[in-house]
């Protein structure tokens, strides 16, 4: 079935319901799925193929969402804070295409062959042109809903294609139709070119949930907005908590509108999370685990696990909060060994995982098996209840001397120690061994000693996973989603090395 | 009566709409309201009437399913017929209550 669907049927029943925007001035789903229909008739004849959004969250990235829908043509939303030449290399994969492009992003990407250039101020006034309004769409390719381009940080991007029928059973079969109060608003602050922020506004349409849209996050104008539109509902990753979280202290906010608050997209430090608990109590706290290529979250660790992990002394209950939960119905997860073996609970291994939802495509080719079943190149293991704890990336994993080593459960070690702010473990080049572990320290005040951190870490995980170098730094290279560019580090840490062999 | 993933279903008696979201394992008729539904793109035949025996009506936003076939729909538009299945009623498919993560 196709999202447009999702649109029309919240629009039929109650075109009067807030959809987005403030409560004074805010649209509603008759009025979205007016403007969907003249985005969509006016898009038709600016140019063919893909529909392409390059900019801002806001009202006119849902609006575009399911102007694509209804005329079936792919959606692909594209990172505007990418360098310019970037960009414009990736727009011009996406031809043919028509681009809604924020107004003063248009200079950027003037020039690009085979991409008609529409500013996103002629797109919404198009969108409120009676006669425009009227017009029934003709619909194009009937399958691809949409194209997100992968984050790149281990290469090229990839651009993962999602079809209707997977962003359709992922909404249906996760919330039920205008489930929601009628007071419920989400604050979305991911960008446009991230799933979750596609993935935003298809649940929140179908739930009835208002959404409201931030243009770019700071953790100050994330609180001001989430005082200020009486958000009950938000989703942040886990940077942005961290942030957050340092705001709400100094102004002594507790947000008592707020409901619930689910985070993903990284791993989550347990610091972070049980200060939300101390500082939010009244919140639902909710870790979801997807990827862009499951069109969005596979995996929940609910508000219930969450308080009955930190209420516990049981250290495996306990360290449920580390976990990201259990499956969602109606979708398989197993862990593999190196030779494709289903492992058994407690092991490590390669997370697979199949399902309605799950899409594993890219662009050209198809990367899910003939029954079905994804590779998520992340590494993990089940509990004896079946609960799932990632590790990271299979990418990053250290190899030691034919040891496998995930960086993961070093830096959760060494982040527990009190004079340590934020740290990564990677892998560095090593005669030897073939790969050493290397950790990159932010201290916090008072820096700790390599030794110190050594005897920390060897008196609470095996030897060979001890770092044997330390570099210490103010700060470490996320993007703006909150990953962790290790690819860069590794490539600095090798340069650096190099330069002090160099030296001596 | 080709039940695809995806296709678009209305109620040759009344104002239901479903869409199928997982087909049936075996051939059979979808019904609501008594009678065979109507391709969405279809006219409508004329001269049915709603059967009295199939008017607990059908709910907007509901998933219906028939757990012999498999059979699963989606309530696009609400109706005064009931949906069935080769004879057996449909039963609405409550979703487990899962908490907001996006």
């Amino acid at each position: 079935m196709h999202t447009a669907l999702l649109l029309d049927m919240a629009a039929d029943a109650f075109p009067d319901r807030l959809a987005l925007g403030s409560r004074d001035d805010g649209i509603d789903f008759g009025e979205l799925a007016a403007r969907a229909r003249a985005g969509a008739a006016w898009l038709a004849v600016q140019g063919e193929g893909t529909v392409v959004f390059l900019g801002l969250n806001g009202p006119a990235l849902p609006v575009a969402i399911f102007a694509s829908g209804a005329l079936e043509r792919p959606f692909a939303p594209l990172n505007y804070r990418l360098p310019d030449d970037d960009l414009r290399r990736l727009l011009a994969r996406t031809a043919p295409s028509v681009a809604v492009v924020d107004d003063d992003m248009l200079p950027r990407v003037a020039g690009t062959p085979g991409v008609a250039l529409v500013a996103r101020s002629a797109f919404e006034a198009a969108c409120l042109d009676a006669m425009l309004r009227a017009t029934e769409p003709a619909p194009a390719d009937p399958d691809i809903a949409v194209l997100l381009f992968t984050s790149g940080t281990t290469g090229e991007p990839k651009a993962a294609v999602l079809r209707h029928r997977h962003l359709a059973s992922y909404v249906i079969s996760t919330v039920e139709f205008m489930g929601s109060d009628d007071d419920e608003a989400a604050l979305v602050s991911v960008p446009p070119y991230h799933i979750a922020g596609v993935s935003a506004v298809l649940t929140g349409v179908y739930g009835g949930r208002r959404i409201v849209h931030l243009p770019a996050f700071t953790p100050e104008t994330w609180v001001e907005a989430a005082t200020q539109e009486e958000i009950t509902h938000a989703m942040l990753v886990p940077t942005m908590l961290g942030r957050v979280l340092d705001v709400l202290e100094a102004r002594s906010e507790s947000l008592p509108r707020l409901r619930a608050l689910s985070y993903g997209g990284g791993r989550m430090p347990t610091a972070v999370i049980e200060r939300a608990l101390r500082l939010l109590p009244h919140v639902d706290f909710v870790n979801a685990y997807g990827l862009t290529e499951t069109s969005s979250t596979i995996s929940v660790l609910g508000p219930a696990d969450h308080r009955r992990a930190v209420d516990s002394e049981d250290p495996d209950v306990r360290g449920r909060l580390g976990s990201v939960g259990r499956p969602l119905p109606g979708l398989e997860l197993e862990i593999r060994g190196p030779s494709g073996e289903a492992m058994p609970a407690g092991a490590t291994g390669e997370v697979y995982v199949r399902g309605e939802q799950v899409a594993g495509e890219y662009l050209g080719r198809k990367v899910i098996d003939d029954d079905g079943w994804f590779a998520t190149k992340d590494s993990g293991w089940l509990d004896a209840e079946g609960y799932l704890f990632i590790e990271g990336r299979l990418d990053d994993v250290i190899v030691r001397g034919g040891e496998n080593i995930s960086p993961g459960e070093i830096e959760d070690v060494l982040r527990a120690h009190p004079g340590v702010a934020d740290v990564a473990v990677i892998g560095a080049p090593d005669e030897q061994w073939g790969e050493r572990v290397a950790a990159v320290i932010v201290p916090k005040d008072a820096a700790p000693t390599p030794e110190e951190l050594s005897d920390w870490v060897r008196a609470r995980l095996r030897s060979t996973k001890t770092p044997e170098t330390y570099e210490f730094r103010s700060e470490l290279p996320y993007n703006e989603t909150g990953k962790l560019l290790r690819r860069v580090l590794k490539q600095e840490l090798a340069t650096s090395a190099s330069t002090r062999e160099a030296a001596a | 009566m080709d039940l695809k993933p995806g296709s678009r279903w209305k109620s040759s008696v009344c104002d239901a709409e479903v869409v199928v979201v997982r087909p049936p394992s075996t051939a059979g008729v979808l019904a609501c309201g008594g009678h065979p539904m109507t391709p969405h793109a279809a006219e409508r035949p004329a001269g049915l009437a709603l059967s009295p025996d199939h008017a607990a009506g059908s709910v907007l936003g509901k998933r219906y399913t028939d757990a012999e076939s498999g059979l699963e729909t989606l309530c696009s538009k609400a109706g005064a017929g009931a949906l069935s299945f080769d004879g057996r009623f449909l039963v609405v498919k409550e979703a487990k209550k899962l908490p907001a993560s996006d």
